[in-house]
């Protein structure tokens, strides 16, 4: 059985000339599988910076991935007071769930959990176009009969009495189409090369706008395939990309000379945005000790979209 | 070319020119338009015996001179805009449903009284009774925005239920009076019995105000939605001092008379 693997591996190396080579890192002949999604962007504004991180941070938390968090957030940008919307600091997330219904749900409890208890904040929708879902509508509930609201710019606001003063949030918050899943894999000779090449990557990637990278610190290492052979879980360890199943499993990614695969997993409010945050995210990866950049797909059967590497690259240098 | 509209004779006595308006207006050619009725005192004459009328309608009437003693221009518009290049008379954009009106001069009583929508701005002062309701009847201004650079004289928002006034100066007695909602922003000073039977809604103000005894003070806070507003205002013309928006205000509850959910919102920046 050994013999087999070994024979699987350097069938692999044969057919490296398929590959594309850029410096010493080969970028597969693949595609990442991304799947239509919904998404959102909520504003949140504080008295200072740090106050709306803190917030921004706690709406984010445990928001990794749909499979086990019901929605996926990260931290999009930062806002300047003169760009935000009641001229204080201000920190940009973006919110994305499988259905639209689910997205208002998820904003409705960490809303009210994460940046109505956080002092001074305020919040407020952050995307022009798309199904609307009342949420301040809702928490304003909180207000016991003492919340009222202003209506300005055609929108309303919901004002909450507080213990600070007031809690303000935009009644409506608008839901659209989006895209989520798009990935890059980057296999490296080391752990310590994994992590630096994908922090490059990952640096890169956050300037994109419209994306967010939902992992701790936008990278995950626990990439997962689609069902598992325990019946009750519908993902599990992604065998193919552990270096240390690289010689049990069949259908191993591994070549010689890889360690460590780390996987980027990116979301935005549309497909162009998702590929152009994977060009910008490749390109950034790509150093000594990388030897090898793929993406994750599931035979190209599951999900709506698929991001050609390959093109990507030909785009970028166009 | 916008359609525009020149008063040639100054009427002796106020001319009721309601069909001084998109609405009326945009489908006719001018000759028609010159032939429409207007109420001369209590008499009926033609527009064309008091204005020139040249151009196309493109969506807006422009109208030259003063026309102090024109009342009613605007009223009940829903679309269109209409530029007055003077001062205007009474009842201008009563009722109005949509649409704006710029007045370069000054406005005079009853301006936007139970105005439904849309936008009016006045570069000059405006009289009595801003955005109110008309005797006897229960509501006011129920919707839209009123931004006057100038001051305004008594009344102002008088039974408003919705909406949005701004005064760039000082505003008469009994700002806000019954006041069911909406918002009332005075950059100067207020008269007194500010207020006086408002239910809901805010009067905010950037001065020091006299308060009535049936209102309640609150605290001393930075309400965020003034920053909001700031914003908002200063795409309107008005410039708010950051140190103002940003700053302390001090709320006072109120109407106790009434339901005692409206505010008044005092800044005390000055005091600092």
């Amino acid at each position: 059985m050994t013999a087999i693997y070994i024979n699987m591996r350097l069938l692999k190396l044969k057919l490296a000339k398929y590959f594309m080579k850029i410096k010493s890192t080969q970028i597969t002949d693949t595609f990442a599988e991304a799947f239509k999604m919904h998404g959102t962007r909520i504003i949140i504004t504080a008295e200072t910076k740090e106050w709306a991180v803190a917030a921004a941070q706690s709406v984010t938390g445990f928001a990794t991935s749909v499979i086990g968090c019901k929605c996926e957030a990260g931290i999009e940008a930062e806002i300047s007071p003169d760009h935000s919307p009641d001229q204080r600091p201000g920190i940009s997330v973006l919110f994305f769930a499988m259905d639209s219904a689910s997205l208002g749900k998820r904003l409705m409890e960490r809303i009210g959990q994460c940046v109505m208890t956080c002092p001074s904040t305020a919040c407020y929708n952050g995307v022009d176009e798309g199904n609307e879902i009342v949420v301040g509508g809702q928490l304003r509930y909180f207000g016991d009969g003492y919340q009222s609201s202003k209506k300005i710019l055609n929108k309303r606001l919901w004002r909450i009495p507080v213990m600070d003063g007031e809690f303000l949030v935009d009644d409506v918050f608008k839901i659209k189409e989006a895209v989520g899943g798009g990935n890059i894999l980057i296999h490296a000779k080391d752990q310590n090369t994994a992590l630096k090449a994908s922090k490059a990557a990952v640096n890169a990637m956050r300037k994109i706008p419209n994306v967010i990278l939902p992992f701790p610190n936008g990278v995950v290492r626990s990439g997962s395939k689609v069902g598992s052979k325990y019946k009750a879980l519908i993902a599990s360890t992604n065998d193919a990309y552990c270096p240390t199943l690289s010689g049990l499993v069949k259908n191993t990614e591994i070549e010689p000379g890889v360690n460590s695969v780390l996987e980027i997993v990116i979301d935005g409010l549309t497909l162009k945005d998702v590929e152009e945050a994977m060009r910008v995210g490749i390109e950034a990866a790509i150093k000594p000790g990388v030897k090898r950049i793929s993406a994750g797909n599931y035979g190209g059967g599951l999900g709506q979209y698929q991001i050609q590497l390959h093109k990507l690259i030909a785009n970028g240098e166009k | 070319m916008a359609l525009h509209l020149k008063l040639h004779t100054q009427p002796d006595v106020p001319l009721e020119a309601d069909c001084i308006s998109p609405d009326r207006m945009q489908s006719l050619k001018n000759n028609e338009i010159s032939s429409m009725t207007v109420f001369h005192g209590n008499r009926q004459v033609k527009l064309g015996d008091f204005f020139d009328c040249k151009g196309t309608f493109d969506g807006e009437i422009t109208i030259d001179g003063d026309l102090s003693n024109i009342k009613h221009i605007g009223a009940s518009m829903s679309l269109g805009k209409i530029i007055i290049e003077g001062s205007v008379g009474l009842h201008t954009g009563a009722g109005m449903q949509g649409g704006e009106i710029i007045i370069e001069g000054d406005a005079s009583d009853w301006l936007a009284a139970e105005m439904l929508d849309g936008k009016i701005t006045v570069k000059g002062n405006a009289g009595h009774m801003t955005g109110c309701g008309y005797r006897g009847s229960s509501i006011g201004m129920q919707g839209g925005e009123i931004f006057i650079h100038g001051n305004v004289k008594n009344e102002t928002g008088h039974v408003m239920r919705r909406g949005l006034i701004v005064v760039g100066g000082d505003s008469g007695d009994f700002t806000g009076v019954n006041m069911i909602a909406g918002t009332i922003i005075v950059f100067g000073t207020m008269g007194i019995r500010t207020g006086a039977g408002m239910k809901r809604g805010s009067i905010i103000s950037f001065n020091e105000a006299e308060i009535l005894p049936t209102f309640s003070r609150n605290c001393e806070y930075q309400p965020t939605f003034i920053r909001f507003y700031a914003k908002y205002l200063e795409k309107n013309g008005f410039l708010v001092d950051p140190s103002y928006a940003n700053g302390s205000f001090e709320r006072w509850s109120g109407d106790s008379v009434e339901i005692n959910r409206g505010e008044i919102l005092l800044s005390k920046h000055k005091n600092k």
